[in-house]
């Protein structure tokens, strides 16, 4: 073993940063709206989503408002129909999917690689603007009355009885789609064919592995989505049965294609999350991943088996005790690669030196959490209970432990970790550490309630309830406020980092990977010259002796 | 104060204890586990927390069996999750053969009720105490979702065929009916209550008037839409025998065959050209949107009721074409 301390390892000093990086090699509105920059796009993608995500909270905000009570007090029926329909809406379509691929991924997985950029940079920014496209449907939808559907759009009621703007928001969702699969596919071809020289598969950051078994399944599973959104706007408009019993269709079918998507798009939501923990996991602890391999193809595991789960969602839907029995039993199998990452993750702390960093500290609450989220997806997945809880607000409780609690705390968990490389500057240490504390907590206090107010025996979707649900309830708005000062002050204290922030140099993490290798922020080519990497992922001594020799060598 | 903020739904049907049992067994096991993993993550971040002797980590692994462990033993665990629930599911769904048989309807948004004997109620269900209930259900329009929460039952109810539960009640007394598949402007109204009684006071209920039997009102319907014209009882008529045909094979134009059971005469009055029976002419015609789903269970009920004309039942003779 080196003797050698992080002390003294070259790249931790600030460099002598290059005057010329991609945000100051040109300047104006087009170099922005124009680039094929892959850090510039992430960063349009960037402020895209947080407007979303404000959106997507500030209704979540008002229909915790309207639960306070049991009564339906603040707005009509109407009205709160539509504001959950959006909030799923804008969460998943226009936050969850894009957040961490077309943000973190986009800026991150070609300098991880080596690479100059993504392979299709042209391509790269048609997807911003096609999820633009799509996006400005949902904003037109919000404007001029919303909809009402649910954001599953069940049938009949999407297509014969609800008469609000089902066509355009489906529309949206449909050109959305397209944007993840470009991205997708831009992905996939890099990973593929950009790896630096010496990078060989297993010497790719675990952040790679589980943004390749992403793309694969945003490939496989989107224009499914696509066929279904696009049957559902023919039945809608022209009237053809396919999913209407009226018109001779059937409605247990559009379930079933709606869930070939969405069930894998739980994946597509969740695997760049864990990307992000390993990567930050190794990074705090200064340490290899425990089992690598185990966890790298954990990630393809769970891209390959979330294909074939979907019917789990339709245990009281209609379907034969015996397909329920299969689905059940494979929902089952499908829990074991993620349990695989959490024991890894777990271990890896393991005589390691543990950060206790910001990034570190959404880390540990998102593996906490994500404990959680993932045990009681086994609850759903028996069938005996699933019956009893299905359609309420324990189910509510589940898919926000793994979409909040793990992949908005694991996105979190990254935008810290690399803010210093996207920006060149630190956030403020306290204040961020005091944001993950009240994320953590508001987050526990406004979800945690809702198991049990589930069980008891709350269905979802209600916009007045029995009034024995109330404590809970309430407990659950009190967790909603202080969530969302949680979520204020990370966007307060990184805007004022922009400015006033420390200058972050090169590795300020003392960090192993390629990304840590070049200036901060990058120059628009990434590298000066094609790195050649002589290192396993997360090897510290390998990296710190390579660094060394590019420095002085 | 307990039961202004309940933490545990009241148990009030057989199959409860069962999937209370296998919540609190999941609670306990994964309950434990969780606190496990977050012990250890709270003890290995602090104590190697990072210092100035260990700005990097020693590398030194945790034995790699340990990876073969975690591979096997949630396997395991999760694999008796899935029998147990398995076990619980079967329990919920098979009907005992005694129940006692209600109609449930439901549309936007309101739940309509109708029993054997003719009685008919709106969002409220009256049963007895301690004999099992099967419900037979349909939509009228959009998909719902039927939820007794203290008898932890629920199915969906769909607008193409008839779905059922069931449960048998242990205690008397009020609980909630909710819809649980999200419905349109109304879903959180479409609530009510199911009525729990003693046998006794059952029965004074039943006793209360109706428009006569399920079954009646069926018959009624089957003369006043005609079909006795072709559905005669003596197997000259151009259509099929109806009298005891109900969970009997019936062998279709097309070759297969079919279990004639709630759904296969449902399909039959609406959509007849679906499957037509062996040796008939498609010339029924369609009742899709002329027969509303209650008067559909009406004539469901009559056709179950109705008796062969003489005492050998003659299987329904193909009329030769």
């Amino acid at each position: 073993m080196t003797t050698t301390t992080i002390d003294d390892a070259p790249f931790i000093e600030p460099s002598a940063t290059a005057p010329r990086n991609y945000l100051n090699d040109e300047y104006g509105v087009l170099s922005w709206l124009l680039t094929r920059d892959h850090k510039r796009i992430a960063v349009l993608y960037a402020i895209s989503v947080t407007v979303f995500f404000m959106v997507g909270g500030i209704i979540a905000f008002m229909m915790r408002l309207e639960l306070l009570t049991p009564e339906g007090d603040l707005f009509t029926s109407d009205t709160y129909n539509k504001l959950f329909t959006l909030h799923g809406i804008v969460m998943i379509f226009f936050f969850l999917i894009p957040a961490i691929p077309a943000v973190l991924g986009n800026f991150i997985l070609p300098i991880m690689l080596g690479a100059k950029d993504l392979a299709f940079p042209k391509i790269n920014l048609l997807s911003w603007y096609i999820y633009m496209i799509g996006g400005s449907f949902g904003i037109y939808v919000i404007i001029t009355g919303g909809v009402d559907t649910g954001w599953t759009f069940y049938t009949p009621f999407s297509t014969q009885y609800s008469n609000t703007h089902v066509f355009a928001v489906t529309l949206g969702a449909f050109i959305t789609g397209f944007s993840s699969i470009l991205t997708g596919l831009n992905f996939l071809v890099t990973i593929h064919r950009m790896r630096a020289p010496g990078l060989t598969w297993f010497r790719l950051p675990l952040f790679v592995w589980s943004m390749y078994a992403t793309s694969v399944v945003i490939m496989l599973a989107t224009p499914v989505l696509a066929i279904t959104l696009v049957l559902l706007m023919v039945e809608r408009t022209l009237h053809v049965g396919i999913f209407d019993p009226a018109l001779g269709g059937d409605p247990v079918l559009y379930q079933h294609m709606f869930w070939f998507y969405s069930h894998p798009a739980v994946y597509i939501m969740i695997l760049p999350g864990m990307a992000v923990i390993s990567e930050c996991v190794a990074a705090f602890t200064r340490k290899k991943i425990f089992g690598y391999k185990f966890v790298a193809f954990s990630s393809l595991a769970i891209a390959f088996l979330g294909f074939l789960v979907w019917a789990h969602h339709l245990f009281v839907a209609g379907i034969s005790i015996y397909s329920a029995m299969v689905f059940s039993f494979l929902s089952m199998i499908v829990a074991v690669p993620s349990a695989i990452k959490v024991f890894n993750w777990t271990a890896t702390m393991y005589r390691a030196s543990v950060s206790w960093q910001t990034p570190m500290l959404y880390v540990l609450g998102f593996i906490g959490l994500f404990t959680i989220g993932g045990v009681t997806g086994l609850f759903l997945a028996a069938l005996g209970i699933d019956v009893h809880v299905h359609d309420s607000y324990f189910v509510v409780a589940h898919f926000h432990y793994i979409m909040v609690g793990g992949t908005i705390m694991a996105y979190l968990a990254g935008i810290h970790y690399w803010w210093p490389k996207i920006t060149g500057r630190m956030y403020p240490e306290w204040w961020a550490r005091l944001s993950a504390l009240l994320v953590f907590v508001g987050f526990n206090l406004t979800f945690f309630p809702q198991f049990l107010v589930g069980y008891v025996g709350m269905p979802r979707r209600y916009h007045a309830y029995a009034p024995e649900f109330q404590v809970l309830n309430v407990l659950s708005t009190a967790g909603a406020t202080i969530l969302a000062a949680g979520y204020l002050l990370p966007m307060i204290y990184l805007f004022w980092s922009l400015k006033f922030g420390r200058k972050a140099g090169t590795n300020p993490w003392g960090a192993v990977g390629l990304e840590w290798a070049t200036s901060s922020p990058p120059p628009k080519e990434n590298f000066h010259e094609t790195p050649v990497v002589t290192w396993e992922a997360y090897d510290y001594p390998a990296f710190l002796k390579a660094m060394r020799e590019t420095q002085h060598g | 104060m307990l039961s202004d903020f309940p933490l545990f739904p009241e148990a009030a049907s057989s199959v409860a204890k069962y999937v209370d049992g296998l919540y609190l067994a999941l609670i306990l096991l994964t309950g434990t586990v969780s606190l496990l993993i977050w012990a250890a993550i709270f003890y290995l971040a602090i104590k190697y927390r990072r210092r100035p002797d260990n700005e990097l980590a020693q590398e030194q692994e945790p034995p790699a069996a340990l990876e073969m462990t975690w591979i096997v033993v949630p396997t395991i665990i999760f694999l008796a999750i899935f029998v147990a629930g398995a076990w619980v599911y079967f329990r919920i769904q098979r009907v005992p053969t005694n129940a006692l048989e209600v109609y449930a309807t439901g549309r936007q948004w309101m739940w309509k009720f109708q029993h054997t004997t003719g009685q008919r109620e709106i969002n409220t269900l009256h049963v007895p105490v301690n004999r099992p209930v099967k419900i037979t259900m349909a939509s009228e329009d959009v998909i719902h979702s039927l939820w007794f929460p203290a008898f932890r039952v629920k199915n969906d109810v769909l607008p193409n065929r008839y779905r059922t539960l069931w449960f048998q009640a242990t205690k008397t007394g009020r609980f909630h009916i909710f819809c649980a598949e999200y419905c349109g402007t109304l879903h959180s109204g479409m609530i009510g209550w199911v009525e729990v009684m003693e046998p006794t006071e059952y029965q004074k209920w039943l006793a209360g008037g109706s428009e006569g039997s399920l079954a009646t009102q069926g018959e009624q319907l089957f003369q006043k839409l005609a079909c006795a014209t072709c559905h005669t009882n003596d197997a000259t008529g151009r259509g099929p025998v109806l009298a005891g045909i109900v969970g009997k094979q019936v062998p279709l134009a097309d070759g297969h065959s079919v279990i004639a059971d709630d759904n296969y005469l449902r399909e039959s009055i609406l959509n007849p050209t679906a499957k037509v029976a062996a040796g008939f002419q498609p010339i029924m015609p369609a009742f899709q949107g002329q027969v509303s789903e209650e008067d559909l269970i009406r004539l469901i009920a009559f056709v179950k009721t109705m008796q062969p004309a003489t005492n050998v039942a003659p299987p329904q003779q193909p009329r030769n074409p």
